[in-house]
């Protein structure tokens, strides 16, 4: 199949790069962006580890072809930090919400839409937004108070 | 888990999308929300010549009150539904179902037409058309038609849509005065599809049960109504379960399917659950 110029803005910057249209946008972002951040895990939608930010809400990154993204701002898990969710990325830390750190850039940007929606979730309303994020190691308790303790800091600020 | 190649179009406009199927008949797919579409593309179960994005056709993500319909283009995201002040006011059973729909990642990209088109029997939104008696509005180049929401659903992921055929909107009645709505479903874990699900809507007058209709998902070949169950119910007497008879009538009318996992009566008893649960949820309503 011909490729074709999709030309992103991923994280403030234009990228440009003749791709197939079967090319996934979490492809896109590792392999022409060279952003490997972003982690590419079921390619089914399920496990969550792709989560990126398209035109401002979370997407799977797994989910979307390139293409389709024309225009489109993506913001990955390398435009954290910088007072952009380093609080979040600091409790994952303190909190062990990480082993391996396969699932841990979806996680936390997951994590930050949440916030972003409701400053002050329940236990339970983080379970169920996370629910879409797979952890093979954690057992998830220390992902969720690492949430709960961002959000209480958050509220307290 | 990589797609085979198939070429791609942006449409701008519907006609845009009707010249892919005049040109290319059923090996064109179109893509809406493709949170669908995308996993069965990745694992090689669907093949297309070609894809033809409808994402940026205007006009088609609007919710509009028209009179006594609620008009919800086929585009509308689920989270966007889930959030919207005109649902909430006037079809709050959505609001319910769209909780249950995946997870926030998949809500804001999946689309409420996407869903229906997609015709998965454990999917929440096809049973919440047949619940709410919706008509789906659909555009070919060959014109418009209107299909009932009962005359949509056919099979196994299978509806009455013609190839080359959108859906482009689907309209709601408007919750009434004394109109309840109750959703709920029974899985496993949050977000996973349901092993049994009920969307239900009552009309009641004056603290009277008039009118009720039960749509299941998980329960059959596709999402399916129980007019029994609603014959059943609409003769008792307000408060009165008479559980025999609503099991009798849900084995009548449900044929859930039998798997590895989870066996066909085990379904139908939890069936049976989420219509007691429904009924008290409504007597409590009807007597407010
Ligand atoms: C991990 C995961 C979990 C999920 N869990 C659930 C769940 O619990 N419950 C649930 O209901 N769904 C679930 N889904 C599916 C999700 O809701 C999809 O968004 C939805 O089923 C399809 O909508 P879409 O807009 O993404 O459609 P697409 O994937 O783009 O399309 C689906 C089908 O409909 C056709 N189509 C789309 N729009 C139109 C149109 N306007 N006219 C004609 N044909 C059209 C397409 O050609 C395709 O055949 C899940 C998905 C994933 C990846």
């Amino acid at each position: 199949m011909m490729k074709r110029l999709v030309t992103l803005s991923i994280n403030g910057e234009e990228v440009s790069a003749a791709v197939e249209p079967r090319m996934t946008l979490a492809d896109f972002i590792r392999s022409e962006a060279r952003l490997t951040g972003t982690h590419v895990g079921c390619e089914h939608g399920v496990c969550g580890a792709c989560t990126v930010r398209v035109d401002g809400r979370t997407a799977r990154g797994c989910l979307l072809f390139a293409i389709q993204c024309e225009g489109s701002e993506i913001e990955t898990i390398e435009n954290f930090g910088d007072g952009k969710g380093a609080d979040l990325q600091q409790a994952f830390v303190e909190h062990n919400a990480l082993q391996c750190g396969f699932c841990t850039p979806g996680m936390l940007i997951a994590a930050d839409e949440l916030l972003r929606d409701d400053p002050s979730p329940t236990r339970q309303a983080v379970r169920e937004y996370l629910s879409g994020n797979y952890c093979r190691c954690t057992g998830y308790q220390a992902i969720v108070d690492a949430v709960m303790d961002v959000a209480e800091r958050r509220r307290r600020k | 888990m990589k797609p085979r190649t198939f070429d791609y179009l942006r449409a701008k406009t519907l006609a845009d999308v009707f010249a892919v199927f005049e040109a290319h008949g059923d090996e064109a797919l179109i893509l809406a929300g493709g949170q669908s579409v995308v996993p069965a593309l990745n694992m090689r179960l669907s093949e297309p010549a070609i894809l033809v994005d409808i994402n940026r056709i205007p006009e088609l993500d609007r919710i509009e009150l028209q009179g006594g319909v609620v008009r919800i283009g086929a585009l509308c995201r689920h989270e966007t539904v889930r959030r919207s002040d005109v649902i909430a006011g006037h079809v709050p059973l959505l609001v319910q179902a769209l909780a249950h729909v995946a997870h926030p990642a998949i809500r804001n990209r999946g689309t409420l037409g996407g869903s229906l088109c997609n015709a998965d029997p454990a999917a929440e939104l096809p049973a919440c058309a047949l619940a709410l008696g919706t008509t789906m509005v659909v555009e070919s180049a060959s014109g418009s038609r209107r299909i009932p929401a009962s005359d949509f659903f056919i099979g196994f992921y299978e509806t009455s849509l013609e190839p080359g055929e959108v859906l482009v909107a689907m309209e709601v009645p408007v919750a009434g005065n004394g109109e309840i709505h109750f959703f709920d479903e029974i899985a496993r874990r949050q977000g996973d599809f349901a092993l049994a699900g009920l969307a239900a809507v009552a009309k009641c007058d004056g603290g009277r049960l008039v009118s009720v209709r039960f749509a299941f998902h998980s329960c059959g070949d596709r999402s399916l109504l129980s007019p029994q169950l609603s014959a059943v119910v609409e003769g008792m007497p307000n408060g009165a379960v008479d559980g025999a008879a609503i099991d009798a009538a849900l084995k009548g009318d449900l044929d859930p399917p039998d798997d590895a996992v989870t066996s066909s009566e085990t379904r139908l008893h939890l069936a049976g659950v989420l219509v007691r649960r429904a009924l008290a949820h409504i007597n409590s309503e009807a007597d407010t």
